[in-house]
């Protein structure tokens, strides 16, 4: 059992019509912790993220979460996914599409609504509540589905690229918020191309071409390489001389 | 020479799309093959039962002009028209004929008058008359009455399919149903789901239709307007399972109006609004795959024959079947994002 590690990654490969998209990749992430997954797009990050969110299937390999075999209908419930693309309603406004999520996640009543205001808030989205997500501007919809990720105060929270689109302010307070809620016991996955938020990260993985080629602490990583940043840390990992 | 690369562009593009490629050659095919089917089909023969009285000479001429005839005694003779397996019945008595048509399909009383009138030319010189009654419709039953029934059921089918269809497949494309099953929402919760919220809608639209075909465009309603209903009702719901199971396999909304050629139009052609008995015997099952047809069966029998519940349930009982099918295929195909 590994218990104590709240994600639990063994070995996973995946095949994708006959191209490796990820080969054999394992990683443990342990309760509160920050993981940051770095790689360039179409390394495998998605793909990773997903099979540890249950909706895609790992040809081999095991996922567990919270001690459990993914996927697993009751572990939904745990997880606060925040996918790559804002899987949004345009039709519906911000509210209307935070209550059909929330509903998903059994929140009903006073608690439902006091739930939501508390995540709009939280994303800075309070007065935009009643806008119809076609008249959202990109850095919105990201923060919304932020907020519909939050919801239901899950154990761990999965986000895929969440900060693309969102000006520094707003992303230095939402990487606050993820702090804030690690330190509360969460444990946080987060997929980033942009180096300055490895730095953020407690611990991260480097992704390239399906591998898994590094993990660690972003000191680590540069100090084991003698690099003077991550981004040098990365590209020495990679094989590329500069 | 940005004209030139906007054309190779565009080529390119079809290239990589074969589908629509393949629609924009083989449906047109497809469907004017299918027409050629229905309208250059053998001419109608009609069915007619003959009682005791009428001379054997009559008989003759009957079957010269082509009609397929049988002895029958009136009271067998009513019960072979209610089921449809005889189109008239011709009874002679003191010298005059009787007709009695089955009547619900204008063109085939047409063609049993037509008969009658051709082989009594060279019998009676003094042009006896016959008198003609109707079993069901009318005289003045037009065209319209008889296939307004299947068109009724058609528009009911087209809508909704392609309605469920766009819709679920915005879901697929636009990450939204990927979100879902990152919910704890089982699979056939969003399945019926969106029957139960598109079954909303569709039944608003029965309503729209079959209260506008009767009474604006005051087409023939001899039954319950509750089982036509229940009929569109319960087509709309085959639709709808078609239409989302079938959006598994578009990938654009382009791709799904590319079924309607496929899917919808043949169902036109194969579900009654044509004489299904001058086609070509290879072709005629089918119509036993095609939805519409077990509903336009049953809105024909309430709107024209004005049967009750026993003489649909069989038809109602089908259309359910294809719903069961259809969703709890889609259920299984959800598997592809989540196995549980």
């Amino acid at each position: 059992m590994s218990n104590e590690f709240v994600i639990s990654v063994k070995g996973v490969s995946k095949l994708y019509g006959g191209k490796t998209v990820l080969n054999n990749i394992s990683l443990d992430i342990p309760r509160s912790e920050i993981f940051g997954l770095l790689g360039p797009s179409g390394a495998g990050k998605t793909t990773l993220v997903k099979m540890i969110a249950g909706i895609e299937q790992a040809q081999a390999g095991e996922i567990e979460l919270l001690g459990t075999r993914m996927p697993k209908l009751e572990m939904m419930q745990q997880i606060g996914y925040m996918a790559q693309s804002d899987a949004l309603y345009a039709d519906l406004n911000a509210q209307e599409n935070l209550e059909f999520f929330a509903s998903l996640y059994g929140l009903i009543g006073t608690a439902r609504r006091r739930r939501i205001a508390e995540v709009l808030s939280l994303v800075n989205l309070t007065d935009d509540r009643h806008k119809t997500i076609g008249q959202f501007s990109g850095g919105m919809k990201r923060r919304l589905s932020l907020a519909v990720s939050l919801l239901h105060s899950p154990q761990v929270l999965i986000l895929d690229e969440p900060t693309v689109g969102i000006d520094p302010v707003l992303r230095q307070s939402i990487w606050r918020e993820l702090d804030a809620l690690s330190r509360q016991g969460t444990t946080i996955l987060v997929t980033t191309h942009v180096m300055d938020e490895a730095y953020k990260c407690h611990r991260l993985g480097m992704i390239r071409d399906g591998q898994l080629i590094a993990a660690g602490t972003p000191a680590g990583l540069m100090e084991e390489t003698g690099s003077e940043s991550i981004e040098e840390a990365f590209l020495k990992y990679g094989g590329v001389s500069q | 020479m940005r004209m030139r690369a906007l054309v190779i562009r565009i080529i390119r593009q079809f290239k990589r799309d074969k589908r629509s490629l393949a629609l924009m050659f083989l449906a047109p095919i497809l469907i004017l093959t299918l027409m050629s089917f229905v309208f250059n089909g053998a001419s109608y023969v009609p069915k007619l039962a003959i009682g005791g009285e009428v001379p054997e000479m009559m008989e003759k001429a009957f079957i010269e002009q082509g009609a397929e005839v049988s002895r029958a005694t009136a009271p067998e003779a009513e019960a072979l028209l209610r089921s449809g397996e005889i189109d008239a019945f011709i009874e002679a008595q003191n010298g005059q004929i009787e007709l009695l048509l089955e009547g619900s399909d204008p063109s085939v009383s047409r063609s049993v008058l037509l008969l009658l009138q051709e082989s009594m030319k060279g019998l009676s010189p003094e042009g006896m008359k016959p008198n003609v009654a109707y079993l069901h419709g009318a005289a003045d039953m037009s065209a319209f009455d008889n296939f307004g029934p299947v068109l009724v059921g058609f528009f009911s089918f087209f809508f909704v399919f392609l309605l469920s269809g766009v819709a679920f497949l915005r879901e697929r494309t636009g990450g939204t149903l990927e979100r879902l099953l990152a919910t704890p929402m089982k699979r056939y919760e969003i399945v019926f789901g969106y029957l139960i919220g598109f079954g909303l809608f569709a039944i608003f639209q029965s309503v729209l239709i079959a209260w506008y075909a009767i009474h604006v465009l005051d087409m023939m309603m001899a039954g319950s307007f509750w089982l036509v209903l229940l009929v569109t009702l319960m087509l709309a719901m085959t639709a709808l399972t078609l239409g989302t199971l079938l959006s598994a396999y578009a990938s654009n909304e382009f791709q799904m109006v590319q079924f309607i050629p496929l899917i919808v139009v043949p169902q036109v052609f194969f579900s009654g609004l044509f004489n299904m008995e001058t086609m070509a015997e290879w072709l005629r099952w089918l119509s036993w795959i095609m939805p519409l047809t077990y509903a336009a069966d049953a809105l024909r029998g309430v709107m024209i024959r004005g049967v009750g519940w026993a003489d649909i349930a069989l038809d109602l009982g089908v259309l359910s079947a294809f719903s069961i099918a259809f969703a709890a295929a889609n259920i299984a195909a959800l598997r592809k994002y989540r196995k549980v």
